[in-house]
């Protein structure tokens, strides 16, 4: 037994091992990327969601992409005004708040208040009862309430309560991951700090609407003429809220037949007339 | 075009087609399981999973042999062989993400994440072992090396693609994900078992 037999193989391996380290020690210096110290900074404030609601791949391309000027500092729905405003400071911007958004399922016809014009027994999800024949629901707006839209929440901010979706306010971020999910687009973004909204879609006249539900808007007018502001109107067939305007007095709320405008309970102090 | 020189280019394309198809490395040599199954559930990232390891290959096949032929063989330590071989190829892999990093970096983001997975790729040292055992020059050795890696992209590609087909299918409960990939796996290997005396030698 030869010392040499050790010694000289484990030499060689050291000898390679040294030189393919030099090698990498040397590319590491010669190839190295600069990043931009500021994406890591951006992307801490960030949620880490990766909910991709900001139309890029996730937090992390979100946040190359604000220190590229791509994208705007308030571009993150998720974490609205205290992170646009973390990212703000980080990049040296002022962020512009108030704009944040909520979802709302525009429609009120639970198991019962809208009418089926079928049995539907097939997969149980919304995409696919929607491609046969536009569903099973007389309405051609209603909601299914088969939950695609509960599936496509990362933030169990939406759920499915007697064949109705309903968007638990308190939980929602605004990533807008449900509007995108629904195959009826009955789903709508509203800015968060509104009154009121009309939980329906159908543009019907009123006779039709109230054919196929209880609970649809059915243009009679009531809301546009109770109105004190001229925050709401009827254009198509359908009530329409200008958010700009609204105070959140009620008094649609109140004055709806079919009581399909929903009052989120932020309900400022009403403005007597002329006052 | 001299005999000698038809000679080699028949060599070649025998050598290619005996990589890809005869002699696959995935589905008859069974090495480099691990991304076959891990890597195969769409087509877009087998293909890049197959381009890294192709690249790689190559690479790896030039300097093994280098390795191999000017230092183990002249100092008579052939039995470091598969030590200095993981050693040559986690370097090399190191090397080549670095520099994709810096030259190309729309390459490096579609392989930039299967390249640290070939690291440990058996597949990879299999075919530079394979390459000295049959006693190849360099040239033939890059080009088997190649095509080995050509079989690999072959095969994970139609595994992807016959994986994203099952997906939709009403596969049993107990045998969906990695089971029915097996069993599909070895189906594969079955039809591929029919290249089997495709080339004489």
């Amino acid at each position: 037994m030869n010392v040499m037999d050790i010694v000289l193989p484990g030499l060689i391996l050291g000898a390679m091992g040294l030189v393919f380290g030099l090698v990498l020690a040397f590319a590491s210096k010669r190839f190295s990327v600069q990043k931009d110290e500021r994406v890591e900074r951006v992307r801490e404030v960030l949620p880490g969601a990766n909910c991709g609601a900001c139309g890029y791949a996730g937090c992390d391309a979100f946040a190359e992409a604000v220190v590229k000027g791509e994208a705007s500092v308030n571009g993150c729905t998720v974490g609205k005004a205290p992170v646009a405003k973390k990212v703000a400071e980080i990049m040296g911007k002022e962020a512009n708040e108030g704009d944040d958004k909520i979802a709302f399922v525009r429609c009120h016809g639970a198991l019962g208040d809208v009418k089926a014009k079928s049995a539907y027994s097939g997969l149980a999800n919304c995409q696919a009862a929607s491609d046969v024949n536009g569903g099973n629901l007389a309405c051609r707006f209603a909601c299914l309430g088969l939950g695609d839209c509960e599936r496509a929440c990362p933030f169990d901010a939406i759920h499915v309560k007697n064949g109705l979706a309903v968007v638990d306010r308190g939980k929602c971020t605004g990533c807008g991951a449900c509007v995108a999910a629904c195959p009826r687009s009955v789903i709508d973004m509203i800015p968060a700090k509104g009154y009121i909204a009309v939980a329906c879609r159908n543009t019907d006249p009123g006779k039709a609407v109230r054919a196929v539900c209880s609970r649809g808007c059915i243009d009679c007018k009531i809301c546009e003429k109770k109105c004190q502001y001229d925050a709401i109107h009827v254009p198509a067939g359908l009530a329409t809220v200008s958010y700009d305007k609204c105070v959140g007095c009620g008094a649609c709320v109140e004055g709806c037949p079919t009581k399909v405008i929903v009052d989120f309970g932020g309900k400022a102090e009403a403005v007597p007339a002329g006052a | 075009m001299s005999i000698a020189s038809a000679n080699g280019v028949v060599k070649i394309i025998l050598i290619l087609l005996n990589a890809i198809l005869c002699n696959n490395v995935l589905l008859v040599q069974f090495q480099g399981i691990c991304p076959f199954m891990g890597v195969s559930r769409k087509v877009e990232t087998a293909t890049g999973m197959g381009l890294a390891v192709t690249f790689v290959m190559a690479l790896a096949a030039l300097v093994t042999w280098l390795v191999q032929h000017f230092i183990l063989d002249p100092l008579g330590f052939g039995y470091l062989q598969t030590l200095a071989f993981i050693l040559v190829i986690a370097s090399l892999v190191q090397f080549v993400e670095m520099f994709l990093q810096k030259s190309s970096p729309t390459l490096y983001q579609s392989l930039g994440v299967y390249l640290p997975l070939i690291t440990t790729n058996c597949a990879v040292l299999g075919v530079t072992i394979i390459n000295i055992n049959s006693g190849y020059g360099l040239g033939t050795a890059i080009v088997n090396a190649v095509g080995t890696a050509l079989g690999f992209t072959l095969a994970i590609v139609l595994l992807a693609g016959i994986r994203e087909r099952m997906e939709l299918g009403n596969t049993p409960k107990h045998l969906r994900g990695f089971s029915i990939s097996l069993i599909t796996a070895g189906l594969m290997a079955i039809a591929f078992l029919g290249f089997t005396g495709l080339i004489t030698k």
